[in-house]
């Protein structure tokens, strides 16, 4: 964006960027934020092992797709940071557009799976699960929406040719930091929801 | 950089020689910035300036604190004598939830807010927060909320002159304000419960939520980054390091609520089983949410004012604070302590008794640093040389009050002794000792201390001698009985009682001492629009302080400083004035670039006014009141306007350049 706020912060020991330093803050807060709906989830889980089934629900085939959909956008976000940082505007918006695409993908995945489960009668009353399961992964979701949101306003803003290199790479940055963060949440997601419920019983 | 002057230079204030005439100029989206505006209006509304924001924080939150005062004189009146029926019950439970609501969320820590705002740029040699925009809209926001929450006295006042009544999911409920207690136990805040009060709640604590994540994730970059050269961390003010730990447990504390009030919204909205007994919902999920992020806001609200005690011990004995860095460390051990004694609010919940005694031994372990504190404020004031001025008297009554809390915290952090002593009026006294002896009489010790800092007036007459004898009598007459009341078995919450159990005479006392209390209160009000109207100039430094904020102008310029401070040493400005030479502060030379200022904005304040259809529309869209849904949609609409413009209009800014005298 513009340069004129370059030199208002410019004195002390700057350390990290402002506005990574609040990015940072926002992902701690969030952490938090996903670590208490996913332990609702998991307490309730096993509060009541026995009143649902997730295995005759879940697909582990689409989840494990739309993972490493989610993945590889995160590898593409990292490109399009690192184009931005050498001023390499052409390869950024191909990689931004590429993160976006596969974002897209995801958030399709989730529609989908959304409404398989509904059409098989787990919906946000049934029961508990049904209600930990939809918020966790809902709110997920939004960021996501979000972060596509996002990430399509910069590649607009990419064409006006207001962006100025250094400035706006701190800005990619600050997305791509929002980016992976989301991404890791749904490893975490993928691994104590889906993955945990395929393991045998002994 | 070259460091030569040693002088302070203090910018000229000459009324007869007009500044040049600056002129506003366009944003990127080509609109005039509210910059340099003649309407006095427009220019509070819009301003980036963290003493503005901070100003209209504090008068914000006072008058909320006559609110919540008031609501707090009612709910004495009706338990003055037994079985009185001045007020009902329904009303009764709607006035105590909105008086802890209110003097928590609305008073307390807007006042805390406040003096972060207006004290800490100052305190670390800073021009402005980090994120001058990100401020406004905290403050915009937290106006929004505290509208929201307050709203269904409205509602209910239209209900009580039969001009509405609640229909779809909430039809028949006659509680349209909070009811369910400033912790809104589940299941009480059920749908099959309570009536739209909760909605408001709900959606009035979200929105502040909001606010306080916003401005803490600021001043925590601020005092990380903004610092000026030689500010190290261990030189800053104490008060600016309990405002770091203060914001790093709204970050870490308040995702738990809002995650919390959101499960409970989709409860009441699409009929979730979070806390729904009949789905599987478990009330005590609500309990540990709640007091994960309770227990560490009761040390949000504290920590605080125990840096504003350790600024004005040592200014006012004339001694460096005993232990600084200890001080500084048992700070921050208690705010990572406070997330770790949440269930001692729920010993007698049936815990268990590895938990049980797992969280009675954390909890007596967190009174150990806060001892360490009060003997850090001892050795302090040991073989100082003591004056007596109005801050010291407040700020030695901290110490005092405070303490008798933390002894009976002690009482009931034993399990066993929290058997008799919970939901009983000992919890009362306890909470109430440490909050308003505390907290309340270190933020007017606070307010004595800066106010001729903010306002440039110096106080007059010794009203304040008045202030401090009613206020500590009057929450001493208050508070005290309600420890014998607790341990004769008086429950907390209850709207009235029948006589025969010797409640009587201590619920009179504590009733006379309420209004006491009060007396003192708008006494200090008095005291402060005098100060404000009739004071005397303060001059820079009136009371012989040491931290940085009084080495500039009482009030400071809009740019603080005229040139940017190099802080030598802890203790900056005393060490200035009388410290050995290499301890001076410097300034660094300009070069004729003047001091960099950051454009105004209309944007947070659009956004933020957004939150009130928004929260207004979800909460009256249960007690099926029409259209509320598209209201909603209307304020989330333009809360995202609002951000959107705000990004594409550019920060802007423009260079102000200080004469020096
Ligand atoms: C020495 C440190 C402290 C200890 C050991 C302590 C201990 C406790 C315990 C065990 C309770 C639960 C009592 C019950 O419900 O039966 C409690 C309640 C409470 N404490 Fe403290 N406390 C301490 C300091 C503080 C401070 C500094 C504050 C506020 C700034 C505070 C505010 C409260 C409040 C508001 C409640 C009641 C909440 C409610 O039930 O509505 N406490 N405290
Ligand atoms: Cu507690």
């Amino acid at each position: 964006m513009s340069n004129t706020a370059d030199h208002a912060d410019s004195h002390s020991s700057l350390v990290v960027d402002n506005k990574k330093l609040l990015m940072w803050l926002f992902l701690g807060s969030d952490c938090m934020f996903f670590g208490t709906l996913i332990s609702t989830h998991l307490i309730y889980r096993k509060l009541y092992p026995d009143s649902f089934e997730p295995t005759t629900l879940f697909s582990l085939e689409l989840t494990s797709f739309s993972t490493f959909i989610l993945l590889m956008s995160s590898f593409l976000m990292a490109l399009a940071v690192s184009a931005m940082h050498k001023g390499q505007l052409k390869s950024f918006r191909r990689n931004t557009l590429g993160v976006i695409f596969f974002g897209l993908i995801f958030l399709g995945c989730q529609v989908y799976e959304f409404a398989h489960f509904v059409h098989e009668d787990l919906t946000l009353q049934t029961n508990t699960f049904g209600s930990t399961f939809y918020m966790m992964t809902g709110t997920h979701g939004v960021h996501v929406a979000i972060g596509i949101f996002w990430l399509i306003c910069m590649y607009f803003y990419s064409h006006t040719g207001k962006m100025d290199a250094h400035e706006s790479a701190v800005d990619v940055e600050v997305a791509g930091l929002y980016w992976h963060f989301v991404d890791i949440v749904w490893i975490v997601i993928f691994t104590a929801v889906y993955l945990v419920e395929f393991i045998p019983e002994i | 950089m070259s460091h030569t002057e040693t002088e302070i230079p203090t910018p000229k204030t000459n009324p007869t020689q007009e500044p040049e005439v600056l002129k506003a100029e366009r944003s990127n989206l080509g609109m005039l910035r509210p910059d340099h505006n003649k309407s006095v209006i427009i220019d509070w509304l819009t301003t980036v300036d963290h003493k503005k924001i901070g100003i209209m924080y504090g008068a914000i939150a006072l008058f909320f604190l006559l609110v919540g005062g008031l609501e707090a004189l009612i709910i004495r009146t009706q338990l003055a004598v037994p079985e009185n029926d001045l007020i009902s019950a329904q009303r009764y439970n709607q006035l105590f939830t909105m008086h802890g609501t209110t003097m928590i969320f609305l008073a307390v820590m807007p006042l805390n807010a406040a003096f972060f705002n207006f004290l800490v740029p100052l305190q670390i040699g800073a021009r402005d927060v980090a994120f001058p925009r990100i401020n406004s809209l905290s403050l915009w926001t937290f106006v929004a909320g505290a509208i929201v929450i307050n709203f269904g006295w409205l509602l209910q006042a239209l209900e009580v002159m039969g001009l509405f009544e609640a229909k779809g999911a909430t039809a028949g409920m006659t509680d349209l304000v909070p009811a369910g207690g400033w912790f809104g136990y589940a299941p009480l805040t059920s749908t099959d419960f309570s009536g739209a009060g909760t909605d408001f709640w709900i959606m009035g604590l979200q929105i502040l939520g909001i606010a306080s994540l916003s401005a803490s994730m600021n001043f925590i970059v601020t005092i990380i980054n903004m610092r000026a050269p030689g500010m190290k961390m261990m030189r800053l003010p104490v008060f600016t390091w309990m405002t770091l730990v203060t914001s790093l447990l709204i970050v870490f504390a308040f995702p738990a609520i809002t995650v919390a009030l959101g499960q409970l919204m989709f409860d009441r909205v699409w009929n979730t089983n979070f806390f729904n007994v009949a789905g599987g919902g478990q009330p005590i999920l609500w309990q540990h949410l709640f007091w994960i992020f309770g227990h560490p806001e009761v040390y949000i609200l504290v920590l605080p004012a125990m840096g504003m005690i350790s600024e004005v011990l040592p200014t006012f004995s004339k001694k460096p604070l005993f232990g600084y860095s200890i001080v500084v460390f048992s700070g921050a051990v208690i705010g990572f302590l406070g997330f770790a004694v949440w269930s001692h609010h729920m010993f007698t919940t049936g815990l268990g008794k590895v938990a049980t005694a797992a969280f009675s031994l954390l909890t007596m372990a967190i009174a150990v640093p806060t001892g360490v504190k009060i003997f850090n404020w001892v050795g302090t004031l040991w073989g100082g040389r003591v004056r007596f001025s109005a801050p010291m008297i407040f700020a030695l009554g901290f110490v005092w009050m405070f303490m008798m809390g933390g002894f009976s915290g002690i009482m009931h952090a034993a399990a066993p002794a929290d058997a008799q002593q919970q939901d009983s009026y000992f919890v009362i006294a306890h909470f109430h000792y440490v909050i308003m002896g505390g907290i309340f009489l270190a933020l007017v010790s606070g307010i004595y201390y800066w106010m001729p800092k903010v306002f440039g007036k110096m106080w007059v007459g010794n009203l304040s001698t008045w202030v401090a004898v009613l206020v500590v009598v009057g929450l001493n007459v208050t508070f005290f009985p309600m420890h014998f009341l607790g341990l004769l078995g008086m429950p907390r919450r209850t709207h009235t009682y029948l006589e025969g159990f010797g409640w009587e005479t201590y619920n009179m006392v504590c009733t006379i001492g309420a209004y006491v209390l009060a007396v003192g209160i708008l006494l200090l009000l008095v005291d402060m629009v005098r100060c404000i109207r009739k004071g005397t100039p303060a001059g820079n430094d009136p009371w012989n302080a040491r931290t940085l904020e009084w080495s500039t102008t009482s009030p400071p310029q809009a740019y603080n400083f005229a040139k940017t401070p190099v802080i030598p040493a802890r203790d900056a400005l005393w060490e200035h004035k009388y410290g050995p030479e290499n301890r001076r502060i410097t300034y660094e030379e300009d070069h004729g670039h003047g001091v960099h200022m950051p454009s105004q904005s209309w944007m947070p304040l659009i956004a933020s006014i957004g939150f009130i259809p928004l929260g207004l529309g979800m909460s009256m869209m249960q007690a099926g009141v029409p259209f509320m849904g598209y209201v909603a949609i209307f304020g989330l609409v333009v809360v995202c306007v609002g951000l959107a413009l705000w990004a594409l209009e550019g920060p802007g800014g423009y260079h102000l350049h200080p004469e020096e005298g």
